[in-house]
């Protein structure tokens, strides 16, 4: 008998959780459509993926929360890319090297302090130091007295808490030294590493990660880690592109068809990560409110010339052959239905023919064209030790498909089953460990999201010798020394002479340039005006909430 | 039983070691999460440095490993690599999956038995062909297509709910993707209910309760399913560890930010300390579960001792 008693127990007990369940039900039903109010804007968002600090955020979802918190000097306008001044009233340098720069008066962080000469210089200090731990600390590379506060030795201690080239003048000057002669460092300074920091940072820097306060056209009013972040108009914001709507919410979602859904369901009004497999569906689910716009990003495909095989005189012709063997047309059509472009030199469409970019000057070497393809391989000898695989991280970005297909068309173009081979790798992480240790021996990927829309970031720190992403071990005086130049000279010249060494790295042809990634929306008709800038990030500012 | 259970607690020491070092030991095994925190890009090798001291990266496994669980011991988990502390995604994330896992296996619990006693009881009759087919169509489609099927229908084509739970996750909002959590256990519970009940229901004990007059309803419920119940209570125990680390699936489609999720971006983003973390916890669910239905079986059969 003393069993039934706690059986009976246990069957009232699930009775009642039951008919609690039942309860709570009643009241949370509909809370999620509820909880916005009108005229904001609901928008996709992820986690991101380090603390919200300007010089450590280098990933979209973060960059989001800045464009519209942060303004820097300057700003990149959203359709042309082209830096333009926003708190800088004036950049000016008479040697390239030593920049005079001079602030608009009247701004102000949100908590109503004012932007001054020192916000920047204590805020690019921080960035820099290496004791900081600040990922884009690489920004500041540039400035005088960078090796003091961030030695490239990893057991080194700092010998600088502060770069020696950055000096506050006034209360709305500043003056900046170089270590070296760069024209177009101006135009770096939309990034917004760049951005300025108010004191509250530096005094209370806890409860600052906590609700971010900047300068921009937002102002965030509620942040809640891995959930949600409310932001709303910042009344004191004294640029020109004041807000059309009455704030954001950014939404954090699990997973990205759970975005799609909610966006189909008109839960969610702007989201800018479609997932890979519903591409091809957007444009007729959405009823046309689906954006697709050039990003400033570029996948190549690597040689590992740090092997003694990859080297030699014969092996360029190889490398030609086998950029003429890749049908990049038919991959950016069929595996990513439209949302690649191919590419035909080594920059993006979204810095524009006057920044610099030209497209076909890879001419007949990046153009599919079988015939020509086998011969140049088979006058060269072949490919080195007989065969190539292809690497690449297959946790993203539909990589091992269109490797795959990659291997097929270079295959087919050699009449061999077994010419190329696929070698995934599980993660990120892995894979660039892998290129690090220079562990590679045949093809590897490579994409390059730009840090600023500038010539000179697609080249300098991939193919000057010894650059920081230089991860093919490519080396070539002519490269370096017209690099060079073009950094002494004024911006129209330096434009033509970072092209003359453009002409050069692809007539080597140390990676193959292979597709433009392009960014793409979709929308709720809920918003109009919706558009996505150079890097990708939805231009808040100009959504209007019908 | 009070030395049975102190002795079942004594053994999850070593099990609760072994399992949480080669959990450490496989996540580190993965590779070095600093080099993914850079992006497509080279990492400063300085900066790097810095960051893998930070997390005492820099440290060989067994001393990573030592370090950790002195300070898990202190009820610090560590960061994840956003700043934010593991505790404090578990103050958020397991409440919410304990809600969703309770509503999984109440549903489990009240439809799953019911069924099962029905067709245990009604061998061979449509009632029974039919609810096993149905069982059989719910085993073999998996989560993902009932989770976004519904969703879907529901959600968009329908609009009755919004396809996406909201941050707080009320219990309202937690029905639907409860009962699609659910779905694939329950189809289990009632045909082991169904296996038993019809097994037992020729027993001589059942014989002879009817044979003294008591009414059937009596019988089937106090005698009959009583006994059957044993089986049933040794999968929902197992299955209380599984609804809680295995809702990953049905949590992602829903945009639940329980456990699974967090234990998912952890592992994308090699956030050794979010997983080791919170599979930790789990693997104390586990055991506790298990531990709990061991002593539901005295209580179902008296025949079952422990001393």
């Amino acid at each position: 008998m003393r069993g039934a008693t706690r059986l009976t127990w246990a069957v009232g007990c699930a009775t009642a959780v039951t008919l609690a369940a039942a309860g709570c039900g009643g009241g949370g039903g509909g809370g999620a459509a509820a909880g916005s109010s009108a005229g904001v804007v609901r928008a996709f968002w992820t986690d991101p993926q380090n603390p919200l600090e300007p010089s450590n955020t280098n990933e979209v979802q973060g960059g989001k929360v800045l464009e519209m918190t942060f303004r820097g000097l300057k700003r990149y306008n959203p359709d042309t890319g082209k830096a333009e001044n926003a708190v800088a009233e004036s950049v000016k340098t008479d040697d390239q090297q030593n920049f005079d720069i001079r602030l608009k008066k009247g701004w102000k962080f949100s908590d109503g302090s004012p932007v001054t000469a020192k916000s920047f210089v204590d805020a690019w200090n921080y960035g820099a130091l290496v004791t900081n731990k600040q990922v884009n600390s690489y920004f500041f590379e540039y400035i005088d007295g960078y090796d003091d506060v961030h030695p490239e030795d990893e057991n080194a201690k700092p010998k600088a808490q502060k770069m020696s080239g950055l000096k506050v003048t006034g209360k709305h000057s500043f003056k900046v030294k170089l270590n070296q002669k760069f024209s177009l460092w101006p135009d770096t300074l939309g990034y917004a590493a760049f951005s300025p920091l108010p004191e509250k940072f530096f005094t209370d820097h806890a409860a600052w990660l906590k609700k971010p306060i900047g300068n921009g056209p937002y102002k965030i009013d509620s942040y809640t880690q891995g959930q949600s972040m409310r932001l709303s108009v910042n009344e004191k914001y004294a640029g020109p592109d004041k807000p059309k709507n009455k704030g954001v919410e950014l939404k954090v979602y699990t997973d990205q068809n759970t975005g799609y859904t909610d966006l189909q369901a008109g839960n969610l009004d702007v989201f800018d990560e479609l997932p890979a497999g519903q591409l091809k569906n957007a444009e007729r689910d959405l009823d046309g409110r689906y954006i697709n716009q050039p990003a400033g990003l570029l996948q190549t495909l690597s040689f590992p010339l740090y092997k003694k095989e990859w080297q030699t005189e014969k092996a360029k012709q190889v490398r030609r052959g086998l950029s003429m063997a890749i049908n990049r047309d038919e991959v950016a059509r069929k595996i990513y239905h439209g949302t690649r472009k191919p590419a035909s030199e080594l920059t993006s469409p979204v810095i524009k023919k006057s920044g610099g970019y030209k497209p076909g000057m890879c001419g007949k070497t990046c153009t599919y064209d079988p015939k020509k393809a086998k011969k140049l391989i088979e006058e060269a000898g072949g490919l080195p030790g007989g065969k190539i695989s292809i690497t690449s991280n297959v946790d993203t970005g539909s990589h091992r498909q269109w490797m795959d297909a990659v291997c097929n068309s270079i295959n087919n173009v050699l009449d061999k089953s077994d010419a190329c081979s696929v070698n995934p790798v599980p993660t990120f992480g892995e894979f660039r460990k892998d290129i690090a240790d220079k562990k590679l021996k045949s093809l590897f990927r490579t994409g390059w999201q730009m840090d600023y829309p500038l010539i000179q970031n697609f080249l300098q720190p991939l193919y000057y010798t010894g650059a920081s992403s230089n991860d093919t071990g490519y080396s070539d005086k002519r490269v370096d020394s017209l690099i060079d130049q073009a950094n002494e000279s004024g911006e129209q010249e330096a434009v033509k002479k970072f092209q003359e060494a453009e002409q050069i790295v692809l007539e080597d042809l140390p990676a193959i340039p292979l597709w433009y990634q392009d960014g793409n929306a979709g929308y709720s008709d809920r918003v109009s005006d919706v558009r996505l800038n150079p890097f990708s990030v939805p231009v808040f500012t100009d959504i209007r909430v019908k | 039983m009070g030395r049975y259970v102190v002795r079942r607690l004594l053994q999850m020491v070593p099990v609760f070691a072994g399992t949480t070092f080669l959990i450490f030991v496989m996540v580190y095994a993965v590779g070095d999460p600093v080099n993914a925190m850079f992006g497509e890009r080279a990492p400063d090798p300085a900066t790097a440095a810095q960051l893998r001291a930070e997390f005492n990266l820099d440290k060989p496994v067994w001393q990573q490993y030592l370090l950790y669980m002195a300070d898990i011991f202190t009820g610090d988990f560590g960061n994840a690599f956003n700043g934010q502390p593991v505790t404090q995604l578990m103050s958020t994330a397991f409440p919410v999956t304990l809600r969703l896992a309770l509503i999984a296996i109440v549903i489990e619990i009240i439809f799953g038995i019911a069924l099962g006693v029905v067709t245990g009881l009604r061998r061979g009759r449509p009632v029974d062909s039919s609810v096993l087919m149905m069982t059989l169509i719910v085993i073999s489609v998996p989560t993902f297509v009932t989770g976004t099927l519904v969703q879907y229908v529901l959600g968009v084509k329908w609009g009755w709910i919004a396809p996406a739970v909201s941050p707080a996750a009320p219990v309202g909002e937690l029905l639907l993707p409860g009962v699609v959590l659910a779905l694939l256990s329950l189809a289990y519970v009632t045909r082991l209910t169904r296996a038993s009940i019809s097994e037992n229901s020729r027993a001589d004990y059942v014989r002879t309760a009817l044979a003294k007059g008591l009414p059937r309803s009596r019988v089937t419920v106090r005698h009959l399913l009583r006994n059957s119940l044993i089986p049933v209570v040794t999968f929902l125990g197992t299955d209380v560890g599984n609804l809680m680390a295995g809702a990953l699936v049905t949590e992602r489609i829903f945009n639940i930010q329980g456990v699974g999720f967090q234990l998912w971006q952890g592992i994308v983003r090699q956030n050794s300390p979010t997983v080791v973390g919170f599979v930790t916890i789990l693997v104390i669910v586990f055991l506790l579960a298990n531990l709990i239905v061991d002593l539901l079986y005295a209580v179902l059969d008296p025949r079952i001792r422990y001393a």
